[in-house]
């Protein structure tokens, strides 16, 4: 048990013994982005051509969850600020007080580094550089830089969120190919108008925290043509894992359907710009954008799960 | 047996806490090693069981 002298004066008790429980620590990891980076890291690595064993399969995985988790870490240390003053996200962990920034900080990176080290040492040091790369990208130029800077940061910084799959591919062939661009593709062009939709709702709370989100900086009307914008560069997008043979017919159909639904959506969003029935349409794109991502990346995986992890 | 003003003594709940965070330390290292015993076992393949006695 710890001894401290009281007569040090100034020492914090509370702060210096954790209340946290493991749950917190797995709220620091953004358990729900992690999932979606699993589904679209599992697609990467399964439409390389080359066979995978099930066992390194399951240890990349892991590993590129957990470089997902240790960005999540790393943003919650540096946006505590930030996540304290916006309802959506002021029962974080750090912000809640369960967990100090300086403990975000430390399970951040020793999380980075373990992740890291663990695939290039089961799969390959392309790979490992490439998480190192997206961990980077996310906690670094997107988090600490574009995020506050400017209206275009999810843009940018959308590359973080769409390289899981480059990084799967790579862990799989040991390089990067035309099939994990599309996929890298289809999840930087769907960030933009994924996050605006969100945005449009909660413009309030983006400017509360001095977030120059899209609709507070160029106005809501503007986002809704750059959302209509990005959508329509979607649909074809999503048809490009077929294009290039990597996904069958019935991919192609689905991308469609979907494809055609986000538009509908989209239109939607554009036309409606006022009072409630605005916000309705705009919280409709959001969440129908995440189940958009999902069937797709659900489809071209149950199409490969068989031929990648069982030798022929 | 007098207690020591100058040592902090835990509440039930930071007690409870630490206890949890510790299991599932041990439970993550756990799991750490079965995996890199199992990649291990992966990356050497059949092989290993044809090695020279």
């Amino acid at each position: 048990m710890s001894v401290i002298s009281e007569s040090g004066g100034g020492l914090d008790i509370d702060r210096l013994v954790s209340v946290a429980r493991p749950s917190d620590y797995v709220a620091l990891l953004k358990p729900r982005v992690m999932s979606l980076v699993v589904l679209t890291a599992l697609a990467g690595l399964l439409v390389a051509p080359s066979h995978i064993n099930p066992i390194i399969a399951f240890a990349s995985l892991l590993a590129i969850a957990t470089g997902a988790g240790a960005s999540g870490a790393l943003n919650m240390w540096y946006d505590a600020d930030i996540d304290a003053v916006m309802r959506r996200t002021r029962l974080r962990p750090v912000p809640a007080g369960q967990i100090s920034k300086e403990d975000a900080l430390a399970f951040g990176i020793v999380l980075a580094v373990l992740s890291v080290m663990t695939l290039g040492i089961v799969a390959n040091w392309f790979a490992a550089g490439l998480l190192a790369f997206t961990i980077f990208f996310y906690a670094v130029i997107y988090t600490m830089w574009l995020k506050r800077s400017t209206p275009q940061n999810i843009v940018i910084g959308g590359a973080a969120g769409a390289l899981p799959p480059i990084v799967g591919y790579a862990a799989a062939a040991g390089d990067i190919s035309l099939a994990s661009l599309a996929l890298f593709a289809i999840i930087f062009v769907w960030t933009p108008p994924h996050f605006w939709a969100l945005a449009l709702v909660k413009s309030e709370e983006y400017r509360i925290a001095g977030i120059p989100m899209l609709p507070n900086v160029k106005g809501p009307d503007h986002t809704r043509g750059a959302i209509f914008a990005y959508t329509l560069l979607l649909f074809p997008l999503g048809l490009s894992p077929w294009l290039i043979g990597t996904a069958s017919l019935v991919y192609a159909v689905l991308a469609v359907i979907l494809g055609a639904i986000m538009l509908w959506l989209a239109v939607r969003v554009y036309y409606f710009r006022t009072g409630s029935r605005a916000e309705n349409c705009a919280r409709q794109l959001f969440a129908f954008s995440i189940l958009y991502l999902l069937l797709l990346f659900a489809e071209i995986t149950s199409e490969h799960i068989g031929t990648s992890l069982i030798p022929s | 047996m007098e207690s020591n003003p100058h040592q902090l003594t835990l509440t039930p709940e930071q007690k409870k806490a630490r206890r949890q965070r510790n299991v599932a330390i041990a439970l993550v290292i756990g799991c750490v090693a079965l995996l890199f015993y199992a990649v291990t076992i992966a990356k050497l393949g059949p092989g290993v069981l044809n090695r020279p006695l």
